[in-house]
């Protein structure tokens, strides 16, 4: 079922400064990592000759990578950090949530910023250097996520220099939030950060992650190609929350790929505000029995933004639940693209798969992309899909402007009724209430 | 209080408001009857400023204000009350919230202080008990998954809520049980007053015996054709509208 790497016009030949960034890094680490400078010795050779997709390219045909090759991107290393301080780190936190934060500055560990000493019981956290060595980071790191069909996951591969791990020991239930914060830090040149991240939960073990991705400083664009590696083990519970809150001169090429064993919980939510162009692909594969995940996303955007999900649900094995909600509300001349993908494979008896995706537009200039793939190749599954797009609901509008409220608050109030029910399956109260305070906050400024 | 004169209006192109004209003094309370499809609702909608009406001659003054300038929520704001035939589900919009935005954006247009989660919390307390209705109601989205009487008791509420001047009650009446009936009756009695006026929209003169009009008016093909008082309610209840379109073709 996966496609093959593709040819013919539908990439952009690899940019050379990518691959003068990586041949550096490779030298850093063939002495002290010979496995990990070999690992991105084939990433290389594989960006190399795949170069960046194009919009001839099925995957991405509504978002253009062009810029990625026409911008003079200088890809951050270990030595562009210790900008931001504790207290840029505090401004990343949610009130009213117990965190253990961690942030990632231009792609490294800030460690001075970050809660290193107060990690709760039962989670280690650490580099390449401090945990590499670990079963867990050998088998997963750089493995999951696949470098040969994915030429950004090849790129990142070979160019992060700094890849963050998180261990949860089996049986593990750990409390505190742990919330890795991604921040990028332009100067006055474009600057490139590849961000990695691993999180294994063992089995037995249960943890809430968010994940944030924020631009702090103006100076010029920033393109980061975010890894996120999971691991949900047998029996093991997840929340994980992803939140984008970048600015209007960066681009977020993201890759998530989650890896489940049987009997595991999931829960993710991915909560697009900010970005010029993003793009999330997460892939989960269900590889064992009586796996129960959620993955729900909503998208708010308005002005210029193009914001791609491209989901894919691999029921790889039978007696498995995923049910799927992203939403979007989308104004100005922003761009939504939804392609939800779920694969049933032979073996995945008694599936049950549920996928949709609702969109409002709230300007005749914005638009929305959607495109559910059901692939079935068992007969005893139930899987239902839908998506509908449409404006919002003017009966309602003037509803409430009859009983007195102002038409701009009743369009927010209408706006938040529509992204309610994504944020309200988020289990964290805390965590939800944040979300809902960061919401309102775009919907009640949405650019035209 | 409300002075409708000669008002036209069309929908789609279509005209449903033929030259209307209607009085309203404080504190009375109006009945319209009239044959399906004769406009009453169009009126409503009119009044309450629903864009998808087009007004195309006419005039009304409201509180001596030009009404028909003023944007839907201004309508509100300025005391005017229309309590829907179909009242619309909002899913995602506690009733709560959503009458405290109303009530608050309300009192602020007025220059009346902003209520605090405590006072609203008092004030809905208590006028809930006015038309006898359940608390969890508040907690659930606008009208979603409302029974079509409970609907309508909530229409009522809203109008307890907002303590309009003017209210038009468009068949609020329909599809209620006979203790539903009383029960709304009675919240309508129970908010008039000197200061407060009532459009009453029904097909039933039932509902006239517990709401009593001050007139009845017969509205058809998009004009008043014939109005009275409490009297006019009986004998259309026991002729029907024949004769009335006889009388108006008779007379056109
Ligand atoms: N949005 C619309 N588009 C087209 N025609 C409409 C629209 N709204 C009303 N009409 C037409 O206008 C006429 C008057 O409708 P209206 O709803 O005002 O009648 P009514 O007197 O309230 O009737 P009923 O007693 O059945 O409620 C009807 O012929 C109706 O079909
Ligand atoms: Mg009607």
């Amino acid at each position: 079922m996966p496609e093959a790497m593709s040819k013919n016009g539908q990439h952009h030949p690899a940019p050379r400064p990518f691959l003068e960034a990586a041949e550096t890094l490779v030298r850093r680490d063939e002495g002290s990592m010979p496995r990990v400078a070999d690992i991105r010795r084939k990433a290389l050779s594989q960006f190399e000759q795949s170069g960046i997709p194009s919009t001839r390219h099925e995957e991405w045909k509504y978002l253009d990578l062009s810029p990625l090759t026409t911008t003079d991107f200088r890809t951050a290393t270990p030595d562009d950090i210790r900008k931001l301080s504790k207290a840029d780190a505090d401004a990343l936190r949610h009130d009213g949530v117990d965190a253990c934060l961690l942030l990632v500055e231009n792609g490294s560990l800030n460690r001075d910023a970050s809660d290193l000493k107060s990690v709760p019981a039962g989670v280690r956290i650490g580099s390449l250097a401090e945990l590499g060595t670990e079963p867990a980071v050998i088998d997963h790191l750089f493995s999951l996520a696949d470098t040969h069909t994915e030429a950004l996951v090849a790129l990142n591969t070979m160019l992060s220099y700094d890849p963050l791990i998180i261990l949860v020991e089996a049986n593990a239930q750990v409390e505190t939030v742990l919330h890795v914060a991604f921040a990028a830090v332009p100067e006055s040149s474009p600057l490139n950060v590849c961000t990695r991240l691993l999180v294994v939960a063992a089995t037995g073990a249960s943890c809430t992650l968010i994940e944030s991705y924020h631009t702090i400083g103006e100076g010029a664009s920033t393109l980061t190609n975010a890894v996120t590696e999971t691991v949900v083990g047998s029996g093991a519970r997840v929340h994980h929350i992803k939140v984008q809150h970048e600015n209007s001169l960066a681009r977020n090429i993201s890759y998530h790929k989650v890896h489940m064993a049987g009997d595991s919980y999931q829960h993710l939510t991915t909560l697009t505000l900010g970005g010029a162009l993003v793009r999330n692909t997460l892939n989960l594969r269900l590889d064992g029995q009586q796996i129960n995940t959620y993955l729900n996303g909503l998208y708010v955007l308005d002005g210029d933004q193009v914001v791609d999900n491209h989901t894919l649900v691999d029921h790889a094995q039978p007696n498995c639940y995923s049910s799927e909600l992203y939403k979007g509300i989308i104004s100005g001349r922003a761009q939504g693209i939804f392609n939800g993908k779920i694969w049933v494979r032979p073996d995945a008896q008694k599936t049950n798969a549920y996928q949709s995706n609702k969109n409002i537009l709230l300007s005749d200039e914005a638009s929305m992309n959607t495109k559910p793939q059901l692939e079935i190749y068992a007969d005893d599954v139930k899987c239902s899909h839908g998506a509908t797009t449409g404006q919002l609901d003017e009966e309602s509008l003037f509803y409430l402007r009859a009983r007195g409220i102002g038409e701009a608050t009743a369009r927010a109030l209408l706006n938040q009724a529509f992204a309610a029910d994504v944020i309200a399956q988020v289990e964290h109260p805390g965590i939800r209430e944040a979300l809902l305070q960061v919401l309102d906050r775009k919907l009640s400024n949405l650019q035209s | 209080m409300l002075s409708i004169k000669n008002l036209q209006a069309s929908v789609e192109g279509k005209q449903i408001l033929n030259g209307l004209n209607l009085e309203i003094g404080q504190g009375e309370v109006h009945a319209i009857m009239g044959p399906n499809g004769s406009g009453k609702s169009t009126l409503a909608s009119v009044l309450a400023g629903r864009e998808d009406y087009e007004v195309t001659g006419g005039s009304v003054t409201f509180l001596g204000q030009d009404l028909l300038d003023a944007s839907p929520e201004d309508r509100a704001r300025a005391g005017l009350f229309l309590a829907f035939q179909y009242p619309v589900e909002i899913p995602g919009v506690s009733n709560a919230n959503f009458l405290k935005t109303a009530v608050n954006e309300v009192r602020k247009s007025r220059g009346q202080e902003i209520l605090d989660s405590k006072d609203f919390l008092k004030l809905m307390n208590e006028k809930m008990k006015l038309v006898e209705m359940d608390k969890a109601m508040t907690q659930r989205s606008v009208n979603e998954g409302f029974s079509g009487g409970e609907k309508k008791r909530n229409e009522i509420f809203q109008m307890a809520m907002l303590e309009p001047r003017l209210a038009v009650l468009d068949e609020t009446d329909s599809g209620l049980d006979i203790d539903a009936l009383r029960i709304v009756s009675h919240g309508v009695n129970a908010l008039r007053s000197k200061e407060r006026s009532f459009v009453v929209i029904t097909h039933y003169q039932r509902l006239l015996d517990y709401i009593v009009p001050d007139f009845v008016h017969v509205l058809y093909k998009g004009r008043i054709v014939k109005s009275g008082t409490r009297e006019l309610a009986l004998e259309l209840e026991a002729k029907g509208y024949d004769w009335i379109k006889d009388e108006t073709t008779v007379n056109a």
